[in-house]
């Protein structure tokens, strides 16, 4: 069993940037206002290109660099781009969510984490990946997004909530198998980008319809009236 | 090989065009247009398969057996009667002024669009390409839930999106574990997603992988499927959506849905070798029948009303798919074609009732027999086939479903049918006095497209009473390869 300091440096160097990923889902959780979420939200992104880039360049697989690129482009790129053009257009740029009970969320978070690794255990103990022990931490950062979606209020942040989920599941992808066959993640990338292009002519709409993005609005539907 | 290429990039070509033409007077016209193509080149494809057995082709990237050929057939089938139906129901929606010329462009297009994404999920050999085929079908039919853009189609528009996108990405997590598991033996690269090769070495795959996979795959893929507890968003889509849209979500989307839950627990079967996944699966359909029966006497909505019983009986078929084996796989895929059948002519019908009405609320819709017989007697007759009355093919596979049950497991059979009549009753006292009750209205002049709807209920008809040898033969394959 290699002791944490006995890892080749580019483990270690995975490793931490899985941490700060963890970080960041947290982070996310606990921030109000919607332009420090887009930028967090380019952050998970940027520390996932590298992650990936430095897993392609440690263990020889060209394709990686690709995935990275791709990540870099659209997540880094891209789509916070899209979501800080779409929060000046819909002005609501400073916008403060309130959101209740932090500490509670934070709890549930840590509760969450714990069942992720967990979770984790049995996957990571048949991978063969060097990277295997960082599943556990994209599994709770999946957990968190989820979390995160399901206590805002907000259109925009529950799309972040969303698009961080998926951030998640790239790096499951990543650490258990390094990365899914090409034409796969070309086609979730595809899909990631069309959604987020529908949602931004779906927020005018819900705006339109009912002057805000709050999800308030939304809960109007029941079987019986 | 040709026909694959056709039946894809048919619905593929017909969106483009639709995306520049979709506001003409003639954009209904090449909607049918393009659909009768697609179901010749679907026939086509079919008939290649009835002869040549199995077919993998494109580099192995696509994979054609008795089983998705069928739902390909049915697919396209579907996909061309609802464009029939659309073209002069979309026309009546123009006129009420609920969609302006822009709006039915993108109905449209995205009409099309749909079909591809349906197509290309079940034809497919590559599971990663079918998670990303299923979400965007859901992206192409958010924006055609919402296409009214009415508060509650954005309401039901947006669950719609967050559920499944949520359900979704939990079924992205199972195929990424699937991968996990795959590629020790098969090597990293596309091959270890294809399911053919998949299946080859299924016996081999890690169990407590494959285990876990399947719960994300099942619960993500279930959400599409609408299962209990995961299916909040469907009555909502339906109900708010343009009828086209609910009766393609009802008879093609939940299929194919069903269909990636089953070829995923082909595999997972192989390699675990208890009855995990049959047991998940079976709870999963009976507590969808079981509820979906209980919230049906709820109902007020019409479009609603049927929405739910599309959840049962999808639930009915992924328990007959649970409890496998040559008859209650066979009734399962027997139970698909004529839901799918007599679900969509039932919104074909529910669809004109309520734009003659200009309501869903079922109190307010009264007298069908008397405004519009063909209107009324199709209503009936079709709520009677749904329900599960003889001579019709519903009938017959939910008894071939009762009886298997019966045999292998008893204690399902007192809640299987307690909920059958459950939703007779509650189906039935509300279906009657739309239909035959006193109403002020006149007659209406206008006449509904009904060809679909006869078309369809004659096929139902039909499979009740004999099923063609080539269908069963078919059917019979079909039920030996998902075990």
């Amino acid at each position: 069993m290699p002791t944490l300091t006995t890892l080749p440096l580019w483990v270690q160097i995975i490793n931490l940037l899985a941490a700060i990923l963890l970080l960041l889902a947290f982070a996310m959780l606990a921030q109000r206002r919607i332009v420090s979420l887009i930028d967090l939200y380019a952050w998970q992104g940027l520390v996932l290109a590298s992650s990936t880039a430095i897993v392609g360049y440690a263990t020889g697989q060209p394709h990686l660099y690709f995935s990275a690129g791709l990540t870099l482009l659209l997540k880094v790129a891209l789509l916070p781009w899209l979501l800080h053009r779409l929060v000046r257009q819909l002005d609501v740029k400073w916008d403060v969510e309130r959101l209740i009970n932090v500490p509670t969320t934070m709890i549930i978070g840590l509760v969450l984490v714990v069942f992720a690794f967990n979770l984790a255990v049995p996957i990571s103990q048949l991978a063969s990946t060097v990277t295997r022990a960082t599943l556990g931490i994209a599994l709770a950062t999946v957990m968190l997004s989820f979390l995160m979606m399901i206590t805002r209020r907000k259109a925009i942040s529950q799309v972040i909530g969303f698009l961080s989920m998926e951030n998640g599941l790239f790096f499951a992808a990543t650490s258990a198998t390094y990365g899914m066959p090409m034409v796969v993640e070309l086609g979730i990338a595809l899909d990631v980008l069309v959604g987020m292009l529908i949602l931004g002519v779906f927020f005018f709409q819900i705006r339109e319809q009912f002057d805000s993005l709050d999800l308030k609005h939304l809960e109007k539907l029941k079987d019986s009236e | 090989m040709v026909e694959i290429v056709l039946v894809l990039s048919l619905p593929l070509a017909g969106a483009a065009v639709l995306a520049l033409f979709g506001h003409r007077r003639v954009a209904a016209d090449i909607n049918v247009a393009v659909s009768v193509c697609t179901l010749l080149a679907a026939a086509a494809l079919t008939a290649r398969v009835v002869i040549d057995g199995p077919l993998l082709a494109l580099d192995r990237q696509f994979f054609v057996d008795p089983f998705n050929v069928f739902l390909v057939a049915l697919t396209a089938f579907v996909g061309f009667t609802t464009s029939i139906f659309s073209r002069p129901y979309m026309r009546i929606e123009e006129q009420h002024k609920r969609l302006n010329a822009a709006r039915l462009r993108l109905y449209h297009s995205m009409y099309q669009l749909f079909n591809f994404t349906m197509l290309l999920a079940l034809l497919t050999n590559n599971l990663g390409i079918l998670w990303v085929a299923m979400e965007a079908a859901t992206l192409t039919t958010v924006l055609l839930v919402s296409l009214y853009r009415t508060p509650a189609s954005l309401e039901a528009a947006w669950k719609y999106f967050i559920l499944c996108g949520v359900g979704i990405a939990q079924a992205l997590f199972g195929t990424i574990l699937l991968y996990f598991a795959a590629e020790k033996l098969l090597g990293a690269g596309g091959g270890a997603l294809l399911w053919t090769e998949l299946d080859s070495v299924k016996g081999s795959l890690e169990p407590t992988v494959l285990s876990l996979a399947f719960v994300f795959l099942l619960v993500g893929y279930g959400t599409k499927v609408g299962l209990v507890p995961l299916h909040n968003w469907l009555p909502d889509a339906h109900a708010e959506g343009p009828t086209p849209v609910s009766a393609v979500l009802s008879g093609l989307l939940l299929n194919v849905a069903l269909y990636a839950v089953v070829r995923c627990k082909v595999l997972v079967e192989g390699s675990v070798q208890t009855s995990f996944a049959k047991d998940l699966m079976m709870g999963f359909g009976m507590l969808s029948v079981v509820v979906a029966a209980l919230l049906l006497s709820r109902q007020k909505d019409i479009k609603r009303l049927f929405a739910y019983s599309s959840i049962e009986h999808m639930g009915i078929i992924t328990f007959a798919f649970g409890m496998g084996g040559p008859i209650a796989n066979f009734a399962g895929l027997l139970h698909m074609t004529v839901h799918s059948l007599t679900k969509s002519a039932i919104f074909f019908t529910v669809g004109h009732a309520a734009q003659k009405a200009g309501t869903q609320v079922i109190d307010d819709i009264r007298g069908l027999v008397t405004i519009n017989p063909q209107l009324g007697w199709a209503l009936a007759i079709g709520s009677l086939a749904i329900l599960g009355m003889p001579p019709f093919g519903v009938f017959a596979s939910e008894f071939l479903i009762l009886t298997t049950a019966m045999r292998d497991h008893p204690w399902a059979t007192p809640l299987l049918l307690g909920s059958l009549g459950l939703a007779f009753a509650a189906m039935f006292s509300k279906v009657q006095p739309m239909v035959f009750g006193e109403t002020a209205a006149k007659r209406l002049p206008l006449r509904p497209s009904m060809l679909p709807v006869y078309a369809h209920l004659a096929l139902v008809l039909m499979l009740g009473l004999w099923i063609p040898p080539f269908l069963a033969d078919w059917y019979r394959q079909a039920a030996r390869l998902i075990g």
